[in-house]
Protein backbone atom coordinates (compact mmCIF):
# COMPACT_ATOMS: atom_id res chain seq x y z
CA UNK A 1 0.00 0.00 0.00
CA UNK A 2 1.54 3.44 -0.93
CA UNK A 3 2.35 5.63 1.71
CA UNK A 4 -0.65 8.38 0.63
CA UNK A 5 -3.35 5.98 -0.32
CA UNK A 6 -6.51 5.50 1.86
CA UNK A 7 -9.37 3.76 2.43
CA UNK A 8 -12.08 5.27 0.71
CA UNK A 9 -16.14 5.06 -0.58
CA UNK A 10 -15.83 5.12 -4.36
CA UNK A 11 -19.47 6.99 -5.48
CA UNK A 12 -21.61 5.56 -9.24
CA UNK A 13 -19.63 8.92 -10.77
CA UNK A 14 -16.03 7.88 -9.86
CA UNK A 15 -15.82 10.24 -7.26
CA UNK A 16 -14.54 8.91 -3.89
CA UNK A 17 -16.02 9.72 -0.40
CA UNK A 18 -14.68 9.32 3.21
CA UNK A 19 -17.78 8.99 4.89
CA UNK A 20 -21.41 7.39 3.93
CA UNK A 21 -24.01 9.48 5.11
CA UNK A 22 -27.61 9.09 3.61
CA UNK A 23 -28.78 12.77 4.11
CA UNK A 24 -32.26 14.56 4.22
CA UNK A 25 -32.09 17.57 3.01
CA UNK A 26 -34.51 20.35 2.92
CA UNK A 27 -35.02 22.86 0.20
CA UNK A 28 -36.09 25.76 2.78
CA UNK A 29 -36.66 26.80 6.10
CA UNK A 30 -40.41 25.35 5.65
CA UNK A 31 -38.50 21.66 5.47
CA UNK A 32 -36.50 21.68 8.49
CA UNK A 33 -39.09 20.05 11.01
CA UNK A 34 -40.33 17.29 8.27
CA UNK A 35 -36.52 16.57 7.62
CA UNK A 36 -35.43 16.62 11.82
CA UNK A 37 -38.33 14.20 11.58
CA UNK A 38 -37.55 12.00 9.47
CA UNK A 39 -34.03 12.04 10.75
CA UNK A 40 -35.43 10.97 14.16
CA UNK A 41 -37.14 8.24 13.11
CA UNK A 42 -34.66 6.33 10.80
CA UNK A 43 -31.12 6.22 13.35
CA UNK A 44 -28.27 7.20 11.14
CA UNK A 45 -29.42 9.33 8.66
CA UNK A 46 -28.53 13.56 9.11
CA UNK A 47 -30.89 16.63 8.44
CA UNK A 48 -29.32 19.67 6.95
CA UNK A 49 -31.83 22.34 8.57
CA UNK A 50 -30.80 25.66 7.33
CA UNK A 51 -32.85 29.32 7.24
CA UNK A 52 -33.25 29.67 3.66
CA UNK A 53 -34.54 28.76 0.31
CA UNK A 54 -37.65 31.37 0.26
CA UNK A 55 -38.03 34.22 -2.56
CA UNK A 56 -34.57 34.04 -3.17
CA UNK A 57 -33.95 35.41 -6.78
CA UNK A 58 -30.90 35.72 -9.10
CA UNK A 59 -27.79 35.23 -8.76
CA UNK A 60 -28.54 34.61 -4.89
CA UNK A 61 -30.97 31.48 -5.99
CA UNK A 62 -28.85 30.17 -8.07
CA UNK A 63 -25.89 30.24 -5.10
CA UNK A 64 -28.50 28.41 -3.06
CA UNK A 65 -29.56 25.72 -5.84
CA UNK A 66 -25.63 25.18 -6.43
CA UNK A 67 -25.12 24.83 -2.50
CA UNK A 68 -27.61 22.30 -1.76
CA UNK A 69 -27.50 19.88 -4.92
CA UNK A 70 -23.42 20.22 -4.06
CA UNK A 71 -24.22 19.34 -0.66
CA UNK A 72 -26.04 16.15 -1.79
CA UNK A 73 -23.81 15.30 -4.65
CA UNK A 74 -20.84 15.47 -2.28
CA UNK A 75 -18.92 11.83 -2.10
CA UNK A 76 -19.12 11.79 1.24
CA UNK A 77 -23.13 11.67 1.28
CA UNK A 78 -23.91 8.06 -0.09
CA UNK A 79 -27.75 8.80 -1.11
CA UNK A 80 -30.02 11.95 -0.64
CA UNK A 81 -33.74 12.48 0.63
CA UNK A 82 -35.01 16.26 -0.37
CA UNK A 83 -37.87 17.80 1.09
CA UNK A 84 -39.67 21.24 0.09
CA UNK A 85 -42.82 22.80 0.72
CA UNK A 86 -43.34 22.29 -3.09
CA UNK A 87 -42.83 20.38 -5.82
CA UNK A 88 -40.76 21.93 -8.69
CA UNK A 89 -37.80 23.29 -7.07
CA UNK A 90 -37.72 20.55 -4.70
CA UNK A 91 -37.58 18.53 -8.00
CA UNK A 92 -34.50 20.90 -9.67
CA UNK A 93 -32.62 20.00 -6.44
CA UNK A 94 -33.14 16.10 -6.78
CA UNK A 95 -32.25 16.36 -10.41
CA UNK A 96 -28.85 18.29 -10.13
CA UNK A 97 -27.82 15.42 -7.08
CA UNK A 98 -29.10 12.44 -9.68
CA UNK A 99 -26.83 13.45 -12.19
CA UNK A 100 -23.71 12.06 -9.95
CA UNK A 101 -25.68 8.60 -9.87
CA UNK A 102 -26.37 8.24 -6.34
CA UNK A 103 -30.03 7.18 -4.93
CA UNK A 104 -31.79 10.43 -4.33
CA UNK A 105 -35.75 10.99 -3.44
CA UNK A 106 -37.81 14.14 -3.25
CA UNK A 107 -40.83 15.08 -1.24
CA UNK A 108 -42.89 17.71 -1.45
CA UNK A 109 -45.37 19.15 1.87
CA UNK A 110 -48.22 20.89 -0.12
CA UNK A 111 -51.05 18.85 -0.49
CA UNK A 112 -49.72 16.30 1.73
CA UNK A 113 -48.76 18.12 5.20
CA UNK A 114 -46.15 17.14 7.06
CA UNK A 115 -47.10 14.01 8.98
CA UNK A 116 -48.05 12.69 5.49
CA UNK A 117 -44.51 13.75 3.92
CA UNK A 118 -42.62 12.38 7.04
CA UNK A 119 -44.00 8.97 6.32
CA UNK A 120 -43.25 8.77 2.74
CA UNK A 121 -39.70 10.27 3.25
CA UNK A 122 -39.09 7.87 6.16
CA UNK A 123 -39.97 4.52 4.20
CA UNK A 124 -37.46 5.73 1.32
CA UNK A 125 -34.57 7.09 4.18
CA UNK A 126 -35.31 3.47 6.03
CA UNK A 127 -34.39 1.80 2.47
CA UNK A 128 -31.29 4.59 1.88
CA UNK A 129 -30.04 3.35 5.22
CA UNK A 130 -30.26 -0.38 4.72
CA UNK A 131 -28.13 -0.27 1.29
CA UNK A 132 -25.11 2.43 2.25
CA UNK A 133 -24.98 0.36 5.17
CA UNK A 134 -23.42 -2.19 3.06
CA UNK A 135 -21.20 0.01 1.00
CA UNK A 136 -18.01 -0.81 1.56
CA UNK A 137 -14.74 1.06 1.35
CA UNK A 138 -11.63 0.53 -1.22
CA UNK A 139 -8.19 1.71 -1.73
CA UNK A 140 -7.75 4.70 -3.28
CA UNK A 141 -5.13 6.60 -4.62
CA UNK A 142 -4.54 10.22 -3.42
CA UNK A 143 -4.97 11.98 -6.79
CA UNK A 144 -8.68 11.25 -5.49
CA UNK A 145 -8.58 13.05 -2.89
CA UNK A 146 -10.18 16.74 -2.52
CA UNK A 147 -8.76 18.93 0.65
CA UNK A 148 -10.13 21.98 1.02
CA UNK A 149 -8.64 24.53 4.30
CA UNK A 150 -9.87 27.28 5.79
CA UNK A 151 -8.30 29.23 9.18
CA UNK A 152 -10.27 30.51 11.97
CA UNK A 153 -9.96 32.32 15.52
CA UNK A 154 -6.33 32.96 14.26
CA UNK A 155 -3.77 34.76 16.01
CA UNK A 156 0.25 35.18 15.44
CA UNK A 157 0.66 31.60 16.04
CA UNK A 158 -1.30 30.59 12.73
CA UNK A 159 1.17 32.55 10.85
CA UNK A 160 3.84 31.48 12.55
CA UNK A 161 3.19 27.54 12.54
CA UNK A 162 -0.38 25.83 11.73
CA UNK A 163 -0.91 27.84 8.54
CA UNK A 164 2.33 26.69 7.00
CA UNK A 165 1.91 23.19 8.41
CA UNK A 166 -1.12 23.21 5.62
CA UNK A 167 1.23 25.01 3.22
CA UNK A 168 3.80 22.18 3.46
CA UNK A 169 0.95 19.51 3.17
CA UNK A 170 -0.04 20.97 0.17
CA UNK A 171 3.06 21.22 -1.30
CA UNK A 172 3.87 17.65 -0.86
CA UNK A 173 0.15 16.41 -2.00
CA UNK A 174 -0.01 18.71 -5.13
CA UNK A 175 2.79 17.22 -7.27
CA UNK A 176 0.71 13.79 -6.32
CA UNK A 177 -2.27 15.01 -7.87
CA UNK A 178 -4.39 15.45 -4.92
CA UNK A 179 -7.19 18.37 -5.69
CA UNK A 180 -7.17 21.25 -2.74
CA UNK A 181 -8.71 24.50 -2.12
CA UNK A 182 -8.63 27.70 -0.18
CA UNK A 183 -10.78 30.83 -0.31
CA UNK A 184 -11.23 33.46 2.12
CA UNK A 185 -11.50 36.57 -0.14
CA UNK A 186 -11.75 39.63 2.66
CA UNK A 187 -8.99 37.83 4.42
CA UNK A 188 -6.61 38.28 1.46
CA UNK A 189 -6.83 42.00 1.75
CA UNK A 190 -2.98 43.23 2.39
CA UNK A 191 -1.86 40.67 0.97
CA UNK A 192 -3.72 40.10 -2.69
CA UNK A 193 -0.87 41.40 -4.87
CA UNK A 194 1.22 38.40 -3.51
CA UNK A 195 -1.88 36.06 -3.71
CA UNK A 196 -2.39 37.03 -7.58
CA UNK A 197 1.18 36.22 -8.06
CA UNK A 198 0.29 32.99 -7.49
CA UNK A 199 -1.82 32.24 -9.81
CA UNK A 200 -0.96 29.65 -12.53
CA UNK A 201 -1.67 32.17 -15.63
CA UNK A 202 -2.07 35.72 -15.96
CA UNK A 203 -5.45 35.57 -16.73
CA UNK A 204 -6.19 33.30 -13.66
CA UNK A 205 -4.21 35.81 -11.62
CA UNK A 206 -6.59 38.83 -13.13
CA UNK A 207 -9.64 36.51 -12.66
CA UNK A 208 -8.43 36.54 -8.82
CA UNK A 209 -8.19 40.51 -8.61
CA UNK A 210 -11.39 40.98 -10.06
CA UNK A 211 -12.92 38.62 -7.53
CA UNK A 212 -11.07 40.59 -4.97
CA UNK A 213 -12.17 44.07 -5.68
CA UNK A 214 -15.71 43.14 -6.08
CA UNK A 215 -15.26 42.09 -2.42
CA UNK A 216 -13.54 44.89 -1.50
CA UNK A 217 -16.36 47.28 -2.99
CA UNK A 218 -19.33 45.19 -0.88
CA UNK A 219 -17.18 45.94 2.53
CA UNK A 220 -16.61 49.46 1.49
CA UNK A 221 -20.28 49.78 0.32
CA UNK A 222 -21.42 48.62 4.29
CA UNK A 223 -18.62 49.00 6.41
CA UNK A 224 -19.38 51.73 9.29
CA UNK A 225 -15.32 51.49 10.59
CA UNK A 226 -12.13 50.12 9.85
CA UNK A 227 -13.78 46.48 10.31
CA UNK A 228 -11.89 46.40 13.69
CA UNK A 229 -13.28 43.32 15.99
CA UNK A 230 -14.75 42.40 12.52
CA UNK A 231 -12.32 41.36 10.35
CA UNK A 232 -10.01 40.87 12.56
CA UNK A 233 -11.75 39.52 15.46
CA UNK A 234 -12.27 40.02 18.76
CA UNK A 235 -10.33 36.89 19.24
CA UNK A 236 -7.64 37.80 16.75
CA UNK A 237 -7.17 40.82 18.69
CA UNK A 238 -6.79 39.26 21.60
CA UNK A 239 -4.40 36.65 19.84
CA UNK A 240 -1.89 39.16 18.75
CA UNK A 241 -3.56 40.25 15.17
CA UNK A 242 -3.22 43.94 15.04
CA UNK A 243 -4.39 45.14 11.30
CA UNK A 244 -6.04 42.71 8.38
CA UNK A 245 -2.59 43.07 6.40
CA UNK A 246 -1.02 40.81 9.46
CA UNK A 247 -3.79 38.46 9.27
CA UNK A 248 -3.56 38.25 5.70
CA UNK A 249 0.12 37.09 5.66
CA UNK A 250 -0.93 34.53 7.90
CA UNK A 251 -3.71 33.06 6.13
CA UNK A 252 -1.91 33.19 3.01
CA UNK A 253 0.69 30.52 4.41
CA UNK A 254 -1.64 27.83 3.80
CA UNK A 255 -0.89 27.66 0.33
CA UNK A 256 2.82 26.82 0.94
CA UNK A 257 5.42 27.70 -1.34
CA UNK A 258 5.62 26.58 -4.33
CA UNK A 259 2.13 25.47 -5.54
CA UNK A 260 0.67 28.11 -8.27
CA UNK A 261 -3.41 27.92 -8.22
CA UNK A 262 -5.57 26.81 -11.98
CA UNK A 263 -8.63 28.24 -10.86
CA UNK A 264 -10.82 30.67 -9.95
CA UNK A 265 -14.11 29.33 -8.43
CA UNK A 266 -17.59 30.77 -7.82
CA UNK A 267 -18.84 29.76 -4.48
CA UNK A 268 -19.43 26.25 -4.21
CA UNK A 269 -18.54 25.83 -7.55
CA UNK A 270 -17.33 21.93 -8.20
CA UNK A 271 -13.72 22.89 -9.42
CA UNK A 272 -13.15 21.33 -13.50
CA UNK A 273 -9.63 21.54 -14.39
CA UNK A 274 -8.36 18.83 -13.32
CA UNK A 275 -5.80 18.19 -10.12
CA UNK A 276 -4.20 21.34 -8.33
CA UNK A 277 -4.88 24.30 -6.27
CA UNK A 278 -8.04 25.88 -6.58
CA UNK A 279 -9.20 29.29 -5.25
CA UNK A 280 -13.15 29.56 -4.46
CA UNK A 281 -14.40 33.40 -3.70
CA UNK A 282 -15.88 32.90 -0.42
CA UNK A 283 -16.66 34.52 3.18
CA UNK A 284 -14.56 34.43 5.90
CA UNK A 285 -16.73 32.84 8.46
CA UNK A 286 -15.67 29.47 8.93
CA UNK A 287 -18.96 27.58 8.79
CA UNK A 288 -20.21 29.81 5.49
CA UNK A 289 -16.64 28.85 3.56
CA UNK A 290 -16.62 25.61 4.99
CA UNK A 291 -20.22 25.26 3.94
CA UNK A 292 -19.45 25.94 0.20
CA UNK A 293 -15.93 24.39 0.20
CA UNK A 294 -18.38 21.02 1.35
CA UNK A 295 -20.94 21.95 -1.19
CA UNK A 296 -18.13 22.18 -3.85
CA UNK A 297 -16.97 18.30 -3.61
CA UNK A 298 -14.24 18.81 -1.06
CA UNK A 299 -14.53 15.79 1.49
CA UNK A 300 -11.56 16.54 4.08
CA UNK A 301 -10.65 20.20 5.95
CA UNK A 302 -7.82 21.18 7.08
CA UNK A 303 -8.42 23.77 9.63
CA UNK A 304 -5.37 25.49 11.24
CA UNK A 305 -6.34 27.78 14.53
CA UNK A 306 -5.04 29.63 17.00
CA UNK A 307 -7.30 30.96 19.90
CA UNK A 308 -9.71 28.02 18.71
CA UNK A 309 -12.54 27.98 16.82
CA UNK A 310 -14.51 24.73 17.56
CA UNK A 311 -16.32 24.64 14.00
CA UNK A 312 -17.05 21.45 12.06
CA UNK A 313 -19.17 20.61 9.21
CA UNK A 314 -22.26 17.93 8.75
CA UNK A 315 -20.74 15.99 6.07
CA UNK A 316 -16.95 17.53 5.51
CA UNK A 317 -15.03 16.52 8.34
CA UNK A 318 -12.58 19.40 9.62
CA UNK A 319 -9.52 18.11 11.00
CA UNK A 320 -7.93 20.97 13.64
CA UNK A 321 -4.53 21.99 14.07
CA UNK A 322 -2.75 24.32 16.48
CA UNK A 323 0.34 26.12 16.71
CA UNK A 324 -0.57 27.79 20.08
CA UNK A 325 0.24 26.09 23.34
CA UNK A 326 -2.20 27.98 25.92
CA UNK A 327 -5.20 26.89 23.04
CA UNK A 328 -3.40 22.54 22.67
CA UNK A 329 -3.29 22.97 26.38
CA UNK A 330 -6.91 24.46 27.30
CA UNK A 331 -9.04 23.03 24.62
CA UNK A 332 -7.90 19.53 23.63
CA UNK A 333 -11.01 17.86 22.83
CA UNK A 334 -11.09 20.47 19.95
CA UNK A 335 -7.49 19.80 18.80
CA UNK A 336 -6.53 17.01 16.09
CA UNK A 337 -2.97 18.34 15.73
CA UNK A 338 -0.76 20.26 17.89
CA UNK A 339 2.02 22.00 16.30
CA UNK A 340 3.03 24.31 18.81
CA UNK A 341 6.52 22.04 19.05
CA UNK A 342 7.19 24.20 16.19
CA UNK A 343 7.55 27.45 18.23
CA UNK A 344 9.58 25.74 20.91
CA UNK A 345 11.91 24.57 17.77
CA UNK A 346 11.27 21.26 19.02
CA UNK A 347 9.69 20.57 15.53
CA UNK A 348 10.55 21.41 11.86
CA UNK A 349 7.48 22.39 9.56
CA UNK A 350 8.59 19.41 7.19
CA UNK A 351 7.82 17.03 10.30
CA UNK A 352 4.38 18.60 11.06
CA UNK A 353 3.57 18.64 7.57
CA UNK A 354 4.05 14.79 7.48
CA UNK A 355 1.96 14.33 10.98
CA UNK A 356 -1.04 16.22 8.96
CA UNK A 357 -0.72 13.84 6.11
CA UNK A 358 -0.91 11.02 8.65
CA UNK A 359 -3.55 12.73 10.11
CA UNK A 360 -5.37 13.44 6.95
CA UNK A 361 -4.90 9.87 5.67
CA UNK A 362 -6.09 8.42 9.56
CA UNK A 363 -9.58 10.63 8.70
CA UNK A 364 -9.91 9.60 5.48
CA UNK A 365 -9.62 5.98 7.09
CA UNK A 366 -12.48 6.54 9.43
CA UNK A 367 -11.12 8.26 11.95
CA UNK A 368 -13.49 11.11 13.37
CA UNK A 369 -12.30 14.33 13.67
CA UNK A 370 -12.60 16.61 17.42
CA UNK A 371 -15.35 18.56 15.92
CA UNK A 372 -17.05 14.73 14.72
CA UNK A 373 -16.94 13.51 18.28
CA UNK A 374 -18.14 16.75 19.79
CA UNK A 375 -21.12 17.26 17.32
CA UNK A 376 -20.39 19.95 15.74
CA UNK A 377 -22.43 20.00 12.10
CA UNK A 378 -22.45 23.59 11.20
CA UNK A 379 -24.32 24.12 7.67
CA UNK A 380 -24.36 27.73 6.48
CA UNK A 381 -25.69 28.68 3.66
CA UNK A 382 -24.24 32.01 2.31
CA UNK A 383 -26.64 34.90 1.20
CA UNK A 384 -25.07 37.27 -1.43
CA UNK A 385 -28.48 40.21 -0.58
CA UNK A 386 -31.79 40.07 0.47
CA UNK A 387 -34.58 38.12 -0.66
CA UNK A 388 -37.27 39.24 -2.74
CA UNK B 1 18.62 25.11 23.02
CA UNK B 2 18.27 28.57 25.28
CA UNK B 3 14.37 29.13 25.15
CA UNK B 4 13.26 31.38 22.20
CA UNK B 5 10.45 33.86 23.76
CA UNK B 6 10.16 35.48 20.24
CA UNK B 7 10.15 34.16 16.73
CA UNK B 8 10.90 36.66 13.59
CA UNK B 9 9.24 35.70 10.24
CA UNK B 10 12.21 37.77 8.14
CA UNK B 11 15.06 39.48 8.51
CA UNK B 12 13.71 43.11 7.33
CA UNK B 13 10.92 42.55 9.81
CA UNK B 14 10.26 45.33 12.63
CA UNK B 15 8.18 43.35 14.90
CA UNK B 16 8.63 40.11 16.63
CA UNK B 17 5.74 37.67 17.79
CA UNK B 18 6.00 36.79 21.63
CA UNK B 19 5.93 32.67 21.60
CA UNK B 20 6.40 32.44 25.65
CA UNK B 21 3.65 33.17 28.19
CA UNK B 22 5.80 34.87 30.68
CA UNK B 23 7.06 38.32 28.88
CA UNK B 24 7.56 41.53 32.04
CA UNK B 25 9.59 44.25 31.33
CA UNK B 26 12.87 44.59 31.52
CA UNK B 27 12.71 40.62 30.62
CA UNK B 28 15.94 39.60 28.55
CA UNK B 29 14.82 37.87 25.36
CA UNK B 30 15.64 35.30 22.96
CA UNK B 31 14.96 35.61 19.60
CA UNK B 32 14.83 33.46 15.95
CA UNK B 33 14.65 35.16 12.84
CA UNK B 34 13.26 32.06 10.79
CA UNK B 35 14.09 33.11 7.25
CA UNK B 36 18.02 33.38 8.40
CA UNK B 37 17.89 31.08 11.41
CA UNK B 38 19.61 33.10 13.21
CA UNK B 39 19.28 34.17 17.16
CA UNK B 40 19.07 37.79 18.73
CA UNK B 41 18.72 39.24 22.18
CA UNK B 42 16.68 42.15 23.43
CA UNK B 43 15.30 43.56 26.47
CA UNK B 44 11.56 43.41 26.90
CA UNK B 45 10.08 47.43 28.19
CA UNK B 46 6.57 46.16 28.36
CA UNK B 47 4.74 42.85 29.40
CA UNK B 48 3.82 41.29 26.00
CA UNK B 49 0.78 38.14 26.41
CA UNK B 50 1.64 35.05 23.93
CA UNK B 51 1.37 35.63 20.04
CA UNK B 52 1.47 39.32 20.59
CA UNK B 53 4.28 41.80 18.72
CA UNK B 54 7.15 43.68 20.15
CA UNK B 55 9.05 46.41 18.65
CA UNK B 56 12.93 45.22 16.89
CA UNK B 57 13.69 48.43 16.43
CA UNK B 58 12.21 52.22 17.07
CA UNK B 59 9.67 52.70 14.64
CA UNK B 60 8.53 56.32 14.39
CA UNK B 61 4.67 57.29 14.22
CA UNK B 62 3.34 57.04 10.97
CA UNK B 63 6.19 54.57 9.81
CA UNK B 64 5.03 51.11 7.95
CA UNK B 65 5.45 48.46 10.18
CA UNK B 66 7.11 45.05 8.58
CA UNK B 67 6.18 41.66 8.85
CA UNK B 68 6.55 38.46 6.67
CA UNK B 69 8.68 41.57 5.18
CA UNK B 70 5.46 42.92 4.19
CA UNK B 71 3.98 46.22 5.17
CA UNK B 72 1.22 45.11 7.51
CA UNK B 73 0.31 48.80 8.78
CA UNK B 74 1.56 51.86 10.14
CA UNK B 75 2.20 52.99 13.52
CA UNK B 76 -0.03 55.67 15.44
CA UNK B 77 2.45 56.42 18.13
CA UNK B 78 6.25 56.22 18.37
CA UNK B 79 7.14 53.03 19.26
CA UNK B 80 10.95 52.54 21.17
CA UNK B 81 12.46 48.80 20.59
CA UNK B 82 11.36 46.58 23.15
CA UNK B 83 7.75 47.93 23.50
CA UNK B 84 4.46 45.98 22.99
CA UNK B 85 2.99 46.80 19.48
CA UNK B 86 -0.92 46.44 18.58
CA UNK B 87 -4.21 47.87 18.46
CA UNK B 88 -3.14 51.11 20.74
CA UNK B 89 -0.11 52.12 18.53
CA UNK B 90 -0.61 50.13 15.28
CA UNK B 91 -3.49 50.68 12.24
CA UNK B 92 -4.48 48.99 9.26
CA UNK B 93 -3.67 51.19 5.97
CA UNK B 94 -6.81 49.21 4.76
CA UNK B 95 -10.59 50.25 4.92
Amino acid sequence: MGRFDFYGYRRENGRVGIRNHVVILPLDDLSNAACEAVANNIKGTLALPHAYGRLQFGEDLELHFRTLIGTGANPNVAACIVIGIEPSWTNRIVEGIANTGKPVAGFSIEENGDISTIASASRKAFEFMQWASERQREKCPIEDLFISTKCGESDTTSGLASCPTVGNLIDKLDPLGATTCFGETSELTGAEMVCATRAATPEVGERFMQVFNAYQDVINRHKTSDLSESQPTKGNIAGGLTTIEEKAFGNLQKIGKKVKFIDVLKPAEAPAKGAGLYYMDTSSAAAECVTLQAAAGFVVHLFPTGQGNVIGNPIEPVIKLTANPRTARTMVEHIDLDVSGILRRELTLDKAGDQLIDMVIRTCNGRLTCAEVMGHREFVLTKLYQSA
Amino acid sequence: MATTDFIVHDKADTVGVAVVEDIQPNKELTGWIMETDETIKMKALDAVPLGHKIALTDIKSGDTVLKYGYDVGKAVAAIPKGRHVHVHNCKTKRW
